[in-house]
């Protein structure tokens, strides 16, 4: 029987603000355990959650950005349920009415269509703090820096149809919450992560199969992974004459399979209500129209306009507005200096280079000035191509300053100039042909093979500064004289 | 409507209270007492009613994103009846 992936995600993505949801405790990560968990954030006895303004403008942001209508009333519920990390005894969430109602994003397929996702709702909750299960002699450590610290929780629609649009649909998140500066999209410290609900549909049915909730994965590899296994477990279990059971189940990257969690499954009973300690949260005109006028360029108008704006292939484009910080450095770059030239040199050279030390375009030794210095001596000529990547390395490894001037600097100091000067370059060619009479007599008998040796000895005695397009056209002449 | 001890027992675990077995009968007749006045409620006639999500007729005053709080870790932690090199501890969980 052929079978139909049907996907959902729900995404939490922490809110990049100074302060927790509804307390004055700082959400800076990695610091000491429980160093930033105060009396609310502890719940102890008496105390009142007063919300963050900033947790509100940012999750109207977004909902601005996928084109859906912000809750004029939004309400905060409890969500109720005993862990240790959660002190409170419940979670401050929202239930019918979140901040965020039904809006859309647009993902590229891999065949190049695009495919428009609901994006069901999102809202704002609180995060839980963490749970350290090793070395405590039979304890469990809790860590409540963490807890309180303001989530978007943003819910798809099922309208995923194989692991690789949930990857697709995932990224294209990613990025939004960075461009609007709402998420650092840091994927390893837990600031942006995924649980996938799963289920699968004999082709042609209408109604969804039953389905399992994979929870807490934590890259994009593993979102593609776990939803592939689990999707081919479940059809495992039907086509055997099994049942998919409604549940929670974990990924275990390590075994490359999912188990579940039904211990915890059998307590879920929420009993959502009304939070009485808030009030609802207004939205006024007025307001929206201030958070309007703060929404960036969005990724896809971006992308459009550097096709059009800077004459970019589609597949440059797509790589340079991944993210906005390359964006930015590419527009930086541009603005002065050649922006096909900029492209090639930030998706190449500079990209490796990041990868290989592992570095974000923030952190690039090379920055956007720099780069533009360096493009524009390869513009006027003063270097080659070539000659551009040794300047590039030695800028990368802090030689000449971190401006504009650096390239300069460094072709200065080292003596990369090009050489234009045709009467140097037919020197040196005299000299090469004087120096090889036999390769000479190859070329003459119509060895035409032999003019890259030529070519390649020129550049070698010019130490690959001489100007090659100069150099191919006078050894023609000289050779064919 | 009343409620069975079944109901009774799972409303206990889930606030995790410990009632004992003899007690349920008079929680049910309780319980049930409570929502026997919510179905009274239920009766009024509310049409054109915009329900309200507090009693209060007001909207939630914001606070600005900044950091006041300071580090109380010590000071918080003379509460806790265990901790560990700046943990709280707790009986094991594990799921």
């Amino acid at each position: 029987m052929e079978w139909e992936t049907v996907i959902g995600l729900e995404i939490h993505a922490q809110l990049s603000t100074k302060s927790k949801l509804f307390s004055g405790s700082s959400i800076e990560y990695g610091q000491e355990p429980n160093t930033q968990a105060n009396v609310v954030d502890l719940a102890m006895p008496g105390v009142l959650p007063v919300l963050n303004a900033e947790a509100v403008r940012m999750a109207a942001m977004f909902g601005l950005a996928i084109g859906a209508p912000i809750g004029r009333g939004n309400v905060f519920a409890r969500k109720n349920y005993f862990y240790p990390d959660l002190p409170q005894g419940y979670q401050i969430s929202q239930f019918d009415k979140p901040i965020v109602e039904l809006g859309h994003i647009d993902i590229t397929l891999e065949d190049g269509e695009t495919k428009r996702v609901g994006v069901t709702r999102a809202h704002l909750e609180q995060d839980a703090g963490k749970s350290l299960h090793e070395d405590f002699a039979g304890m469990t450590g809790i860590d409540l820096n963490r807890s309180g610290t303001p989530l978007l929780e943003i819910v798809s629609e099922p309208d995923m149809r194989s692991a690789k649009e949930a990857v697709a649909y995932m990224k294209k998140i990613h990025e939004l919450v960075q461009y609007l500066g709402i998420n650092d999209g840091n994927l390893q410290e837990g600031s942006f992560r995924c649980d996938a609900n799963v289920s699968v549909r004999p082709k042609g049915q209408e109604e969804f199969g039953t389905r399992a909730e994979l929870k807490n994965i934590n890259s994009f590899k593993f979102v593609e992974r776990a939803i592939n296994i689990e999707v081919e477990r479940q059809i495992d279990l039907i086509e055997e004459g099994g049942e998919v059971v409604q549940e929670t189940r974990l990924y275990d990257p390590d075994k490359n399979e999912t188990r579940s969690m039904r211990s915890k499954e059998e307590a879920n009973d929420y009993r959502y209500f009304p939070d009485p300690d808030l009030l609802p949260i207004e939205i006024t005109d007025e307001f929206l129209e201030e958070v309007r006028k703060t929404l960036p360029e969005l990724p896809d108008v971006k992308f459009k306009r550097f096709v059009e704006e800077y004459d970019l292939s589609e597949y440059d484009a797509g790589v340079l507005t991944a993210n906005i910080a390359t964006a930015d450095y590419f527009e930086s770059v541009a603005k002065s200096a050649d922006a096909k030239l900029a492209a090639n040199w930030i998706t190449g050279e500079l990209s490796s280079h990041l990868n290989k030390e592992d570095l974000s375009i923030n952190d690039s030794p090379v920055n956007a000035a720099m780069l533009t210095g360096l493009i524009k001596r390869i513009e006027d000529k003063t270097i080659s191509g070539k000659i551009a990547k040794q300047v590039f390395e030695a800028m990368w490894n802090d030689e000449g300053g971190k401006d504009e001037s650096t390239a300069d600097k460094v072709i200065d100091a080292k003596g990369l100039k090009q050489i234009t000067d045709s009467g140097a370059i037919e020197s040196i060619i005299d000299e090469i042909i004087a120096n090889n009479p036999a390769q000479v007599e190859q070329f003459q008998s119509g060895k035409d093979k032999v003019f890259g040796f030529f070519v390649g000895q020129v550049m070698k005695a010019s130490q690959g500064k001489a100007n090659p397009a100069q150099v191919n056209q006078m050894l023609k002449d000289k050779l064919s004289a | 409507m009343s409620l069975t001890p079944e109901e009774v027992k799972k409303i206990a675990f889930l606030a995790r209270l410990a009632i004992k077995e003899e007690s349920i009968e008079q929680y049910s007749e309780d319980l049930s007492g409570i929502l026997h006045l919510v179905d009274q409620m239920d009766a009024a006639n509310v049409e054109d009613i915009e329900p309200m999500a507090h009693p209060q007729d007001a909207m939630q005053r914001l606070r600005k994103d900044e950091v006041t709080e300071i580090n109380q870790r010590e000071k918080l932690m003379e509460n806790a009846p265990a901790t560990e090199n700046g943990l709280f501890l707790v009986p094991k969980v594990l799921d």
